[in-house]
């Protein structure tokens, strides 16, 4: 894992943990995210973590670019004996796959995509050898995914497969972004899984959608009072199936300010994950269902 | 004090310098586009710098007074007018108690700014009162001004009217214009030759140029640096693993069309990006029009803070002429 640093202008400092995405680049973001957070430097306006990178804005009328670039590099080097665990929460997403609106969406779109004869899910599940849509469903809700960055537009998160990398899940994006992604979407690009915030531009392949609502500028969403974004990077998700019945009933029930997501709060060392991926997620799950 | 909006223009929100700290969330600072034409309207109706005003681009609002207020335009070349008759843009006006301000075609620029002493007084949201429409958040009512809007204004201090900002302070957009630009971020994905033709090339503003970035066409398509696409990026040579991307960055789906992000930018994404159009340049690329030819010219750090030092003095200039 090799570190590139950059300038981007002379307000920011973007940092590249490593090429390819990873849990290990991850943890290396967030560890020298967290250091130069209560480093509390002078001149830094904005923090950024990303999936496998992180970017620093800082007012170079205070701390020069050279300067920022040391304290940065400072902190990569002590930040390499951090622990990696977190201690976060799982949150479980219920998703209607296959749901009318992203097929109407997808469908209006064709043109931009690279199978124009099948659907997202459809392409997906094929060039990741699954068993057509039932089978990209469970290796898609099989096991949970880790928020791996928030950001693109306000509160959405990216999320990274929590499997061994033969089984995660891949796509490309669409070959020219479409200009219409309804709100609630869940996406894939790359490695990665989305949750549309709101509606808008967007190169994902859409898979589905959830009734449940992830930002609300207005702050009248019962869980979103507090702060109006519910992810945070390290936040652990995992996808719930719901049929039409059940998707409706919760639209219902959000809309009546009546619904709650499940969510409980949960360890993770990443040690222990990478020796046994399945058994951490286990107890991640029972965290969830109180077990 | 009220202000009752009879037409919205094309595109007129609530601006005022921006909302830090959040970008980390997706959210954008937003902001005026040409914040040195923000500041200066302002100033020339004694409120503070940062206070919020109405930012129109390309077609003026027409707005109707409930009380007397003074007035400035400044920014885009787009007469302002009081009950139809000709008003001094960059210039302190009053609009009386029952009149109209609305304004002429558009001349030069893009984006103008409308100041009202004491300021627009739409709620602080997470620190500021500017407009962030994608994400339905700031402004009034987090979106862009309708026909039957009422603006609240806050009270101001008295000023004098006429109180003018000299002409040499009054900064324009060359023809072509010329965007300095600090390499970077990515820069490797590309060839040595087309990172050459890149500096080279005159580009235009396209058509789809708005407040999250400016997308630039007519160049030629970068040609990408052959490697094996790492994990999680996704298969076109310009997609990256999902990253921040800064300010200004200029990314290139494809390597076709260049988009430099701006203050609504989208926080992060997939595409690799070329390096950063320098701090002091953003003003000018929120009043480019579309199809005007623009070059990017390679600079260094070096020359990067000096252009931000240039910049910090024109606006202190503006500061020291307007007291």
């Amino acid at each position: 894992m090799k570190t590139r640093y950059s300038y981007g202008g002379d307000e920011h400092i973007f940092v590249e943990c490593d090429e390819e995405m990873s849990l290990e680049a991850f943890f290396k973001g967030m560890s020298i995210t967290s250091a130069l957070r209560e480093a509390k430097i002078k001149g830094v306006t904005e923090i950024c973590p990303a999936n496998a990178s992180f970017q620093v804005r800082f007012d170079p009328d205070v701390i020069s670019p050279e300067a920022m670039m040391a304290e940065l590099k400072a902190l990569e080097a002590a930040a390499q004996a951090a622990p990696s665990t977190l201690q976060t929460r799982i949150i479980e997403v219920p998703v209607l796959y296959n749901d009318p609106w992203t097929h109407e969406t997808l469908m209006r779109f064709r043109e931009r995509h690279q199978d124009p004869t099948s659907t997202d899910i459809e392409y997906t599940a094929r060039i990741n050898g699954l068993d057509g849509v039932d089978g990209f469903i469970k290796a898609h809700s099989g096991a949970p995914w880790f928020v791996s960055m928030v950001g693109f537009v306000a509160g959405l998160p990216f999320l990274y497969q929590m499997v061994d990398r033969p089984r995660q899940i891949q796509s490309p994006k669409y070959l020219r972004p479409r200009t219409d992604t309804p709100r609630l979407t869940v996406g894939h690009g790359g490695c990665f899984a989305c949750i549309y915030s709101v509606r808008g531009a967007g190169g994902y392949q859409m898979f589905g959608i959830t009734p449940m609502p992830i930002y609300d500028p207005n702050q009248t969403v019962p869980y979103l009072r507090d702060f109006m974004c519910l992810f945070s990077p390290g936040d652990i998700v995992k996808w719930k199936p719901i049929d039409r019945a059940e998707y409706d009933h919760t639209v219902a029930e959000v809309d009546a300010g009546r619904w709650m997501p499940r969510i409980a709060p949960v360890s993770f060392s990443l040690t222990e994950f990478q020796k046994d991926i399945d058994g951490t997620n286990a107890r991640i799950m029972e965290a969830l269902n109180g077990h | 004090m009220a202000i009752n909006v009879i037409k919205p223009g094309l595109s007129t929100t609530v601006q005022d310098l921006g909302r830090p700290g959040y970008y980390h969330l997706g959210i954008p600072t937003s902001g005026g586009m040409d914040m040195l034409s923000l500041a200066a309207a302002n100033l020339l109706v004694g409120n503070d710098s940062g206070a919020a005003v109405l930012e129109a681009v390309f077609l003026g609002p027409e707005l109707e007074f409930t009380a007397d207020a003074m007035v400035a335009v400044t920014g885009a070349d787009m007469p302002p007018k009081v009950d139809g008759e000709e008003r001094a843009a960059w210039t302190a006006f009053m609009v009386k108690k029952g009149q109209v301000l609305s304004f002429g075609f558009l001349k030069a620029g893009a984006r103008a700014y409308i100041a009202v002493s004491g300021g627009i007084d739409v709620p602080v949201v997470l620190g500021s009162r500017s407009t962030y429409t994608l994400g339905a958040l700031g402004g009034f009512e987090g979106r862009k001004l309708a026909a039957g809007d009422v603006l609240p204004v806050s009270a101001g201090r008295g000023v004098t009217e006429g109180r003018s900002l000299p002409e040499a302070l009054r900064r324009k957009p060359g023809t072509p214009a010329e965007l300095r630009m600090l390499p970077g971020l990515y820069w490797h994905r590309i060839t040595e030759a087309a990172g050459k033709t890149f500096f080279e090339d005159t580009w235009k503003v396209a058509p789809e140029a708005d407040r999250i970035g400016y997308r630039f066409k007519a160049g030629h398509p970068l040609e990408f640096a052959d490697r094996e696409q790492p994990f999680g990026a996704g298969s076109d040579p310009s997609n990256i693993v999902d990253a921040c991307y800064p300010y200004g960055s200029v990314q290139v789906p494809g390597g076709t069309e260049p988009i430099v992000l701006h203050r609504d930018a989208v926080s992060g994404g997939g595409y690799f990006m070329l390096g950063t159009v320098v701090s002091a340049d953003m003003d000018l690329i929120g009043q480019l029009q579309p199809h005007t030819p623009t070059r990017f010219v390679k600079v260094t750090m070096e020359q990067a803070l000096q252009a931000r030092r240039d910049r910090k003095a024109v606006l202190d200039a503006i500061g020291a002429a307007l007291v």
